[in-house]
């Protein structure tokens, strides 16, 4: 009885807490995309309505869904791309008496300021910045500037979790496949690409769901570009229940993602 | 798999193109927080410490670092005793819906900020306002934080515990000692110093966060975050601009440094 007592002592403030001021909230804004807005006085009627779940589909927000998708696969998959050999490299080529160095040097620019990151690409990437001066040429803002920035920032979110798989994968599977007479490659394709997987789903969980909500990197490097989170900001004064479907929009995309990463166990991996 | 001399090469060489890729960007701000050219043409035509007396004299960016810290600190406090609780609850019981916990803690930060940054807004304007008087201020930015913060303090309490196993307590038990006593005793001074980091790392995640801070600041009270991105479209505020990102960057990093020394490897990370 008295550790029930002192069980539900422990529980009680925090999920006091996080049932209020969080959950609450969060269900107050998803009940808010199926209410409607006084077109004349920008108040919100709560009269339930499937409306703004239907824009949702027309053309115009269809696309900016579709370009959020594709600049989230694209970030994603430039991580992954980076982070697998990156990772290698720390846990497999680097000296041991480096490693603790490297670990260090990803996780800096992982706490380092978000806004500060995404402002340096602004001046990376701004007409006579630095890439103009140094390649030539600059992407300028827009699409390029803003996958290279998302890319750039979520990058220590995808080295981790790989270098702690190519830590757990043992040494004496790529012996083996060696000594059975595998290429590098062949190695690399079928024993530590496999084992490696939940490594990198568990990664693609923050590069894919961090790409698909940020709205502040775009404003800074995006020059016009409309995303999912660009387009809620613009909706939330004038028409705050199309702003919440749009929100819950990117929710459902998230919760599916997660859904269908879990199978390859990413979720025990974070 | 035997890597070979020039694979080895070739990985280095790709490690250090990466490094750069990590570095440049950040080095191009604190660079040009010294560049001596108003519009900060790139190559800087000269060095100067200008921009930094005058970020010193600026009252802006002062301010914004006293709401920052305030608002911090009252977030780290909430955040330290509320997954204090949890963890203890989470490792030590076994319950029904402990799984469906441990999913609600995460969620703040799982979820897109925007989203938790308007259903806050939704309720400051629809209950906090007109119901207890209450308006978005630094109160409020401290409610949204807190909610975030408390995960990184779970994360590193319960690492501690995990580790720790249940063998001393039930020691303690053992000799007689009263469930407090044990708390206070052998529990809470092996939970120190992860506590400790737990409450450096929220603190550091509150000083950056934007996202959440934007729907709950209200018009008066700019953290630092906010202020610079006020600011930052501002061609005549580039130079102060410059300067407090550096210090951003700094004031962000520190505790992280020392989190790890307190926590362990795994406390730098519980930002994953």
């Amino acid at each position: 009885m008295s550790s029930k007592k002192a069980l539900a002592g422990l529980l009680a403030p925090p999920l006091l807490w996080l049932l209020v001021a969080y959950l609450g909230a969060l269900a107050a804004i998803f009940a808010t995309a199926f209410w409607t807005t006084d077109p004349f006085t920008n108040q919100v009627v709560r009269e339930f309505t499937t409306e703004n779940i239907r824009a949702l589909f027309e053309p115009t927000y269809l696309r900016i869904i579709g370009r959020t998708l594709f600049i989230a696969v694209t970030v994603t998959v430039l991580c992954i791309v980076i982070a697998v050999p990156f990772a290698f490299f720390m846990a497999r080529v680097a000296p041991a008496r480096t490693r603790a160095f490297l670990v260090a040097a990803v996780l800096v620019p992982l706490w380092a300021s978000y806004l500060v990151k995404a402002y340096a690409w602004r001046t990376m990437v701004q007409p006579g910045g630095v890439l103009e001066n140094a390649f030539g040429s600059t992407p300028g803002y827009g699409f390029s500037a803003v996958v290279l920035t998302l890319t750039y920032l979520w990058l220590p979110y995808m080295i981790l979790p790989v270098y702690a798989g190519f830590e757990r994968l043992p040494g004496s599977h790529l012996e083996a496949s060696a000594d059975l007479g595998a290429h590098p490659l062949t190695t690399f394709r079928r024993v530590v690409l496999p084992s490696l997987l939940p490594s990198i789903a568990a990664g693609s969980i923050f590069t894919f769901s961090l790409s698909l909500g940020d709205y502040i990197a775009v404003q800074i490097v995006g020059g016009k570009l409309q995303v999912l989170g660009t387009a809620v900001l613009q909706n939330i004064t004038l028409d705050l229940p199309f702003a919440a479907a749009l929100g819950t929009a990117s929710v459902v995309i998230m919760v599916a993602y997660l859904l269908a990463v879990r199978r390859t166990g990413a979720l025990e991996n974070l | 798999m035997r890597i070979g001399r020039g694979s080895r090469i070739g990985f280095t060489v790709f490690a250090v193109v990466v490094l750069a890729f990590v570095y440049v960007p950040i080095g191009v701000v604190t660079l040009n927080s010294f560049n001596s050219d108003r519009t900060f043409g790139w190559p800087p035509p000269g060095l100067t410490t200008q921009w930094w007396s005058l970020a010193w004299e600026a009252q802006g960016p002062r301010d914004a670092i006293m709401t920052s810290v305030k608002a911090g600190l009252g977030a780290t406090a909430i955040a330290l005793v509320l997954g204090s609780l949890l963890s203890l609850a989470l490792t030590r019981y076994d319950f029904f819906g402990k799984h469906a916990i441990s999913i609600l803690v995460v969620l703040p930060i799982a979820l897109p900020g925007i989203v938790t940054g308007i259903a806050l807004q939704s309720v400051i304007s629809n209950i906090l306002n007109p119901v207890f008087g209450i308006n978005a201020g630094l109160f409020t930015i401290i409610v949204g934080h807190a909610t975030f913060c408390i995960v990184v303090v779970f994360n590193n309490v319960t690492a501690r515990m995990r580790r720790m196993g249940g063998s001393l307590e039930a020691a303690s038990a053992d000799l007689g000692a009263r469930p407090f006593t044990t708390f206070r005793l052998v529990t809470f001074p092996l939970l120190r110093s992860a506590v400790v980091a737990g409450a450096l790392l929220a603190f550091a995640l509150s000083f950056d966060e934007i996202v959440v801070t934007t729907f709950t600041a209200g018009p008066g009270t700019p953290t630092l975050p906010i202020w610079i991105f006020n600011n930052l479209f501002r061609p005549n505020q580039a130079p102060v601009v410059n300067v407090v990102a550096v210090v951003l960057i700094a004031v962000s990093i520190l505790p992280v440094w020392l989190a790890q020394r307190l926590g362990g490897s795994d406390a730098a990370e519980s930002r994953l």
